[in-house]
């Protein structure tokens, strides 16, 4: 049985990073085949920093990922809290699903509606261009907001409510007992939240191809109008170092929480 | 909490101010498809950039080429349609011209501000989609043909389209993933007018493509690439240019543009041409920009980039664009004695009005469904379906029942 279980682990270990593993083969590959390997260079690499809009494209992506992800950060966790200390339960339950109906529309819908209404707004106000590097912004804020609500309202429901109470009735005001008890205790569930956000938005495609205004492009829109003609291995160099650079994040982030996890449970003995 | 809410709006405000103040700076805005410029990798002339200082040089004010990329006309059209455009120069494919002219989509160029149009091969003028030519300057123009592996199919079965019929080499034979190019190789190979709207006809095609299907290894478009250079698959119908990218990887390769009973070359040509979408903000600057990409440093680098055949004079007839693509890859993609005009006029795909489209794109999906999965997968979706239903409902009844007892 213990056998079994690990040929399965192995399995699915295989499935999940095969992908990954001939993608960066390839993106070692000295000709631009993807179908054959003829030799190891680093000449996709070089080309890559050779390559002023893919470089400009990954430069928009960064800045859109980063804010949108810190705005609806910002929003969700204030929407969460807000929810949170709702009076009737009948509100906060028809709020919470209202909130997450966006999460399960197809990202195509979300796309085209998001266009239309900016097209919309932007006809009415008389604004000569309707589509640009803001509304591609609000529309990954507008995306982003439910998973942060999500990953935090269950770091607010797992908090004792007397704690705050008890932090105001020793001298604190709402404000200051917020930002002492509250926040500290729901940190976890916020920076999930934020990464959650930050990956989508990293990757999204489909809702910033419809609201995107000229000359703000995306990189997984310029990959994927490579189609034309070939996706070109300089892509892949890119795709592995984006992807080794999150799983050096990712483990750094690991290190740290483990460290974090064992001081608290110094700091309990 | 005030100060928040000032805060948040004066960053809102910031926010929608900032798409206003580039419009400071003259910009050109560029839709292309992707992958469609020389783009200065590999040592080769960066476009765009060349542009601007030319821009510069000549004009003594600075200009942004402002760049971005579609992966196909319908993407491109679906862009410009929803009004948001603000492109100033798109490069759509000739059935796609002749649908925004139609729908009164794109501004008549002035071609005083133009003078390397006299490049412009006089085979390229008047062409279908733009009888006139009033709204569009060919860019790139090309033709699809019947690329095999010499090593596994003979000689002999090569010249047709029926080598992609061909049994001897089942399992080895790729299609087009779509609908239009798939039923082209039938029509050319059958001689029907790919333009017809008579549904007799189209259903005709569609038998052909079904004769086909057990032999096919696949319905693909750039995975053609791989297929092919990996000699997975043998035999497949894809353009004489990217043909020419294939075969540097793998020499086996050859090419050759099917021809009818008579001899006659029967097979799809298009043409992507320049063009400016109705309201462009800076059409005078976009009318400089296809002007310089038709001067001949620039548009001898796209089109060793692109490997697509040009109809500009100053590259095909330069002695160093002759040189650099060498003999076979000019004889494939200009064929000696090949009268562009009243072959393209005759062969091309042109836009089909909606009902044959609709028409044509149920025939796709009845080939399709046929071919990938049949009936068992519905079936089974429609099962889990109902099966997760129940549950549910038997769930909260059982849930209903209990809170009656306790």
């Amino acid at each position: 049985m213990k056998a079994l279980s690990k040929v399965y682990t192995a399995i699915i270990f295989l499935i999940l990073y095969a992908p990954i593993a001939v993608m960066v083969l390839f993106s070692f590959n000295s000709s631009n085949s993807t179908g054959v390997f003829t030799g190891f260079s680093t000449y996709w690499y070089k080309e890559l920093f050779n390559d002023p809009a893919t470089l400009s494209a990954l430069k928009n992506t960064l800045i859109l990922a980063v804010l949108s992800s810190c705005i609806a950060t910002l929003i969700g966790t204030v929407a969460a809290v807000g929810i949170s200390k709702l009076k009737s339960k009948y509100t906060q339950n028809t709020i919470t699903t209202v909130t997450n109906i966006p999460m399960m529309n197809p990202d195509i819908v979300t796309g085209i509606s998001m266009m239309l209404l900016f097209v919309f707004v932007s006809t009415t106000l008389g604004m000569s261009q309707s589509l640009s590097f803001s509304t591609v912004l609000i529309a990954h804020i507008t995306f982003n907001l439910p998973y942060v609500i999500l990953s935090v309202t269950p770091k607010i429901r797992q908090m004792d409510k007397h704690l705050t109470e008890a932090a105001m009735d020793l001298g604190c005001t709402p404000f200051q007992a917020f930002c002492k008890v509250e926040l500290p205790a729901i940190i976890p569930g916020i920076i999930s939240g934020f990464i959650m956000a930050f990956t989508l938005s990293l990757d999204d495609f489909v809702i910033s191809y419809f609201t995107t205004g000229n000359g703000f492009e995306t990189l997984p829109i310029r990959i994927y109008s490579m189609t034309k003609k070939r996706v070109t291995p300089d892509m892949y160099a890119l795709s592995t170092l984006i992807f080794i650079a999150v799983l050096v994040l990712l483990i750094l982030s690991n290190i740290a929480q483990g460290d974090g996890n064992k001081k608290k449970a110094r700091a309990r003995k | 909490m005030k100060k928040l809410s000032l805060i948040f709006t004066l960053l809102i405000c910031l926010l929608l101010c900032s798409c206003g103040e580039q419009r400071a700076k003259k910009v050109v805005n560029v839709y292309n498809w992707g992958e469609y410029i020389s783009d200065g990798s590999e040592g080769s002339l960066d476009a765009n950039a060349a542009f601007e200082e030319y821009y510069y040089e000549t004009y003594g004010e600075k200009i942004d080429v402002i760049y971005t990329t579609y992966a196909s006309n319908e993407d491109m059209y679906a862009k410009l349609k929803s009004g948001a455009s603000g492109y100033d120069v798109v490069i759509p494919s000739d059935y796609m011209i002749a649908r925004l002219i139609e729908e009164d989509m794109l501004e008549k160029i002035d071609f005083s501000n133009i003078p390397n149009y006299a490049n412009i091969s006089d085979d390229f003028r008047g062409l279908y989609y733009d009888p006139n030519d009033e709204y569009s300057i060919p860019y790139t123009y090309g033709m699809v043909g019947v690329i095999y592996n010499s090593t596994v199919v003979d000689e002999s079965d090569t010249g047709k389209w029926d080598l992609m019929w061909n049994e001897k080499y089942s399992g080895r034979i790729l299609q087009f993933n779509n609908s239009r190019d798939a039923f082209g190789t039938a029509m050319y190979k059958l001689g029907i007018d790919v333009n017809t709207t008579d549904v007799g006809e189209w259903r005709t095609a569609l038998e052909e493509l079904k004769k086909q299907q057990p032999v096919v290894q696949g319905y693909v478009m750039d995975e053609i690439f791989n297929k092919m250079e990996s000699g997975e698959a043998s035999v497949s119908a894809y353009y004489a240019g990217d043909y020419l990218c294939m075969i540097e990887n793998n020499e086996d390769l050859a090419f050759y543009y099917p021809t009818d009973d008579e001899g006659n070359y029967a097979t799809n040509l298009f043409v992507d041409a320049y063009c400016i979408p109705k309201g462009a903000a800076n059409k005078e600057l976009a009318e400089i920009y296809i002007n310089y990409m038709l001067s001949e440093e620039p548009a001898i680098a796209n089109a060793e980039y692109i490997y697509y055949a040009s109809p500009n004079s100053a590259v095909y007839d330069s002695e160093v664009y002759i040189e650099d693509m060498g003999e076979e890859a000019m004889d494939i993609l200009y064929p000696e004695g090949f009268n562009f005009h009243d072959n393209y006029n005759k062969m091309s795909y042109h836009n089909l009005d909606s009902d044959t489209l609709s028409l044509v794109n149920n025939l796709w999906e009845e080939l399709k469904i046929s071919s990938a999965t049949g009936e068992t997968v519905y079936i089974l979706a429609v099962a889990i379906i109902v099966g997760l239903v129940a549950y549910a409902v038997f769930h909260a009844l059982r849930k209903r029942k209990r809170a009656k007892y306790y």
